[in-house]
């Protein structure tokens, strides 16, 4: 609204000095213009969520419809799988991105790009993969079911399918945060007689952090989010494979309400990711500047 | 004594430098891109020659030929980077501290107050890096280095980063504090007029060292340690 008045008003100064000669004409048409589309595009993106908000809040049932097992059993899921993979994420992830950040490395090329194909891979295709890597008839998946260990269709496969499509989110923060560590800090720190491990937690990733946490809930959020891969791979099953968006197509045909309450609480959970990012990362940001 | 005689090849680019001095503060002095900067880590252990020697004190460093790479770590060197390459997420008591081992040093806090009175920080323990003004960051990247008794300082063009005015002020403090503490300093530069405070001068150009060294002391100034 604010940028609509200043729009306006300076439109309008300009009109009265030129006294709405041609080319005025044609400025005035490109600023309403610039401003339909705006609107536009704000709307198109704000109309879905506030529907949501608008079918839920009023109905009175959120609460009782919360308690319900489907909404519940999601809810657990999703925290319980996500967090796994962002554990798995930074523990197998970190490693590699500063691999890639500070050496060289035949196929190195190769490797990066493998690591981002993910991030543009459609989930369809990453779900056919991880069938055929470790399904039942899958390359390991085989070998592991003759030992008795099934990995399709159970909740590590869950893990699995949100580590496939989430973890490059982490690994391309992580990997560029540690580009731009300035490396005479660490030279400085070994001349001081601080190890090389010691010198990577004490200063590498200190002054990486805020891009690292930048990573970490992209790719956290990513995960939560995961849907075609996880059905592929894992089925829909309530309580064993079913997270929050799997539970809301579930339930889109029988129980609209529980559907709708869930995505309520996913776009509640990701509009605080952003914004508390954002501030965390501006007040990070200043505090090394 | 520092004795220095490497080569190494970059892209385009050979250093191939031999010296040896006495002196208390050795100054490397040429233009830009003349090997000075790339001498200086290699004593410090962050450049890795192809071949040759450094020694200090007749102690090997770095010897090709023996295969001995003293670490970093265990070269008890100062290295203060043109930048000063402070770490930003640390207050500068933290800086200074940064090396001191609390096992080691159940004294660090005192040492850290002490070191900071030396070189003029009292009252700015609490500040971050980036609050401090040019010649106090590096007034901080020197107690950092200073704190731990290093056997030589090692200064990357200190006083570059830092106005004009404020540039003669600081030389003339970092000989004092020199004469003072009586540390050993390696000095690399490209003003003639930061030679002043050297003992012992090595010109450099395109890797190389050239023509005699200027011996700015009658007599070289004897180093303890």
């Amino acid at each position: 609204m604010a940028l609509l008045g200043a729009l306006r008003s300076s439109g309008g100064a300009a009109l009265g000095e030129h006294g709405g000669t041609r080319p005025q004409h044609r400025r005035t048409t490109g600023i309403i213009l610039l401003v339909v589309g705006a609107l536009l595009f704000s709307l198109i993106i704000a109309l879905p969520i506030i529907a949501i908000f608008a079918r839920v809040l009023p109905t009175g049932t959120l609460f009782s419809t919360f308690a319900r097992p489907i909404v519940l059993e999601a809810l657990r899921l999703s925290a319980l799988t996500t967090l796994c993979t962002l554990g798995l994420t930074l523990v197998l992830g970190t490693p590699i991105a500063y691999l890639l950040a500070r050496h060289r490395f035949p196929g190195k090329a190769v490797i990066d790009s493998l690591i981002e194909l993910p991030m543009v891979l459609p989930p369809a295709v990453a779900g056919i993969g991880l069938l055929m890597a470790f399904g039942r008839r899958g390359i390991v998946g085989e070998p592991l079911s003759a030992l008795g260990i099934t990995i399709g269709f159970t909740t590590v496969a869950v893990v699995l399918a949100e580590f496939f499509v989430a973890a490059p989110f982490y690994v391309r923060a992580a990997r560029s945060a540690f580009d731009s560590v300035d490396r005479e800090l660490e030279t400085v720190s070994r001349t001081l007689g601080v190890s090389d491990w010691a010198t990577f937690w004490r200063v590498t990733v200190p002054v990486a952090f805020p891009s690292l946490l930048g990573g970490a809930v992209m790719c956290w959020a990513r995960a939560l989010g995961e849907f075609g891969a996880t059905i592929m791979f894992a089925g829909s099953f309530q309580g064993r494979t079913q997270t929050m968006p799997l539970a809301i197509y579930a339930a889109m045909e029988s129980d609209l309400d529980a559907a709708l309450v869930l995505s309520a609480i996913l776009t509640l959970v990701s509009f605080a990711i952003l914004v508390l990012l954002r501030i965390s990362v501006a007040r990070l940001g200043g505090r090394y500047a | 004594m520092l004795d220095v005689h490497v080569t190494k090849h970059f892209d385009g680019f050979t250093l191939d430098v031999s010296f040896t001095t006495h002196a208390a503060v050795t100054a490397l002095m040429g233009p830009s891109g003349s090997g000075k900067s790339q001498t200086l880590r290699a004593v410090a252990g962050a450049m890795r020659p192809d071949r040759g020697r450094i020694a200090l004190d007749g102690e090997p460093l770095f010897d090709a030929g023996a295969g001995i790479d003293v670490p970093p770590q265990a070269r008890e060197v100062g290295y203060v980077p043109q930048h000063y390459a402070l770490f930003p997420h640390l207050t500068v008591a933290d800086n200074v501290a940064f090396g001191l081992k609390p096992r080691n040093h159940p004294d660090a806090r005192a040492r850290v107050t002490e070191m900071l009175e030396t070189v003029g920080l009292t009252g700015l323990d609490r500040r971050r890096p980036h609050e401090l003004s040019g010649g106090q960051q590096q007034r901080v990247a020197l107690a950092r280095a200073l704190i731990l008794n290093p056997r030589i300082l090692l200064l990357d063009e200190p006083f570059a980063a830092l106005d004009t005015q404020i540039r003669h002020s600081l030389r003339q403090e970092l000989a004092d504090l020199q004469q003072r503490l009586g540390f050993r300093a390696l000095l690399v530069t490209h003003d003639p007029e930061d030679v002043v405070m050297a003992g012992e001068c090595f010109l450099y150009e395109n890797g190389r060292v050239i023509g005699e060294p200027t011996l700015l002391e009658p007599e070289p100034a004897p180093v303890s340690g």
